[in-house]
């Protein structure tokens, strides 16, 4: 029962995207499979500029996003796990109080405008470089690496970012796996900061576009050539392919990760 | 001797820095992101005791001291922003809060385990859906004609536009919260579950304990010390309603029982250019998730031992 609630309305949209125009509009009630068959709609979001153009963005933010990420927050965990470092009951200290108490939103804006980040894309990326969470999750996972096997790289002269590239990650790859899961996600479904540091519409993430399309209803640039009441019937269907379009690629990455998942998440799990 | 301590804490400090130099290098890019996106906000959150103009800086705006703090408590919004967001919040605990936690016991009790991961694996699906889709859907859906319109029809509801009436906002948010996360949030507490000893379920099975007993006297406590973790946690959210939702999702003619603090002061900073006011109103919610925070974590302490720090 629970899993036709959760399933059914995932359902009907990939069946209504696949609909014939003409019949979804009339059509009262449930799908259970398409109506007729139609790509229309696919063709129509896959030849729309704004959707491919909030793909490359998305894309962009996505890769370069999670690299950062990844980089910063590796570093952050890496130095937090080593012991006898004096300065790291402080540096933990900081960390820890930005997930207790922030600025707010209209500081944080006006800071990425001071240091000059509206309109670029890198201002979806370096604001959120690293998530408090995600580090001491990181940390926690790195400092059950054994430290026998950095003893004996540290008598081969290893030095730190050797240990860190060499040893830690290679070790610790479920975390490093379940990283890039909720780094990926985050990047690809984001839209709030991007909506308020970016103005120049031809930066917009695919998230924005679709806010477009799905909330203010917009699918007109889409169906241009049609008449208005075919218009309003394809913009039915296009809804739900754009629904479609967005959200396969991220449900697709998370087999792939799926494995590392659980065993990721526990380790998150014992320190809460 | 006060001097002695010095010098020692002087050797100390240099043979730590000897020691970790490479260590110190590796944390300036993160400690550089702290400072700049985190700690300039909260400096930057001074604005809200000032006149703030974008021209003379912060350094530069006049102070004004709890004028804001003041012109907010007394405007009409006041009372219709926090108690939209104490209601949601209120909610959210009842209903949002205990959904994974049945979902997990339910998942735990079942026995065949490939049906355990196929309902896991579609539980978690709807995390990753982004909010714009979700919100498109729950548009969608909740419209005339809309798929939940049409289903309720069946039971004799009229069709309404749902997003439109006010009465029913929180009941579609919570609905619709409790759908996206109830399988993400449930596997910190099936991690938890796996981590309870199996032999006390034998022993109590010896006992004749029924299923349900055994749930009630050993699967709960297995788990209380997570869900008192996660209830601290969430307590010092409570005021942080999700408001990237809400702004997708009301409009003008909800505004009475969907507007909440953040989305106020979304609206007021970024799109009515009232930056320090509007700072304020945000100022007030931080220091009051804290105050909770904090609270919530004492009475754990206290209850149940179970604490944050």
């Amino acid at each position: 029962m629970l899993v036709v609630v959760t399933l059914y309305p995932l359902l009907y949209v990939t069946f209504a995207s696949f609909s014939d125009a003409g019949q979804l509009i009339t059509h009262k009630g449930f799908l259970i499979k398409p109506l007729g068959f139609s790509i229309e709609a696919y063709k129509s979001v896959f030849n729309n500029p704004a959707i491919l153009n909030g793909y490359k963005n998305t894309i962009f933010i996505l890769f370069f996003g999670v690299i950062t990420n990844l980089v910063v927050t590796a570093l952050g965990a890496y130095v937090l796990s080593r012991k006898n470092v004096m300065w790291n009951r402080v540096f933990i200290f900081v960390v820890v109080l930005t997930m207790f108490f922030s600025g707010g939103l209209i500081p944080l804006y006006l800071v990425v405008k001071g240091v000059g980040l509206i309109d670029s894309l890198w201002a979806t990326i370096l604001p959120f470089a690293v998530n408090t969470f995600n580090l001491i999750i990181m940390r926690t996972a790195f400092m059950a690496v054994p430290e026998s096997l950095e003893e004996s790289a540290k008598m081969d002269g290893a030095n730190h970012f050797v240990i860190l590239f060499r040893i830690i990650i290679p070790l610790s790859m479920p975390v490093i796996a379940v990283m890039i899961l909720y780094y990926a996600v985050e990047k690809w479904n984001g839209w709030f900061y991007a909506s308020i540091f970016l103005k120049d519409r031809d930066l917009y993430p695919l998230q924005l576009t679709l806010r477009e399309i799905l909330i203010a209803n917009n699918t007109d640039s889409m169906s241009s050539g049609a008449n208005a009441a075919e218009q309003f019937q394809i913009g039915e269907t296009i809804k739900y392919a754009t629904i479609m379009v967005a959200s396969v690629p991220i449900l697709i990455l998370y087999p792939f990760v799926q494995k590392y998942f659980v065993k990721g998440v526990m380790i998150g799990a014992v320190k809460g | 001797m006060r001097k002695a301590g010095e010098t020692t804490f002087q050797i100390r400090f240099k043979r730590d820095f000897l020691l970790n130099k490479y260590l110190y290098l590796m944390m300036v890019p993160v400690l550089a992101y702290y400072f700049v996106f985190h700690y300039a906000p909260m400096y930057g959150a001074l604005i809200a005791f000032k006149e703030y103009t974008p021209n003379k800086g912060i350094l530069g705006s006049s102070w004004v001291g709890f004028q804001h703090f003041n012109d907010f408590f007394s405007s009409y919004y006041f009372w219709r922003i926090l108690k939209n967001t104490v209601i949601i919040s209120l909610y959210s605990l009842c209903f949002e809060f205990p959904a994974p936690i049945i979902l997990a016991i339910l998942i735990n009790e079942l026995t065949n385990k490939r049906f355990q991961r196929f309902v896991q694996t579609v539980t978690y699906m709807p995390y990753f859906i982004s909010l714009i889709v979700i919100a498109g859907m729950i548009k969608d859906f909740t419209n005339n004609g809309g798929l939940i319109n049409n289903f309720l029809t069946y039971f004799g509801f009229n069709d309404t536009a749902m997003l439109q009436k006010p009465e029913l906002f929180r009941t579609i948010y919570i609905l619709s919260e409790i759908w996206q996360k109830i399988g993400w949030e449930s596997i910190i507490y099936l991690a938890a579950l796996m981590g309870i000893d199996q032999e006390q379920y034998e022993a109590a099975k010896m006992d004749g304990a029924n299923r349900i007993k055994q749930i009630w006297h050993i699967t709960l406590p297995g788990i209380l010390p997570t869900i008192a973790i996660m209830f601290i946690l969430r307590m010092g959210n409570l005021l942080n309603v999700g408001f990237e939702k809400i702004i997708l999702l009301y409009n003008p003619s909800t505004y009475d029982t969907a507007d909440v603090i953040s989305s106020f002061v979304y609206r007021k900073g970024l799109i009515e250019f009232g930056w320090s006011y509007s700072s304020a109103v945000g100022l007030f919610n931080s220091v009051i998730n804290l105050a909770l925070l904090i609270a919530a974590n004492k009475i754990s302490k206290r209850i149940s031992e179970n604490s944050l720090w």
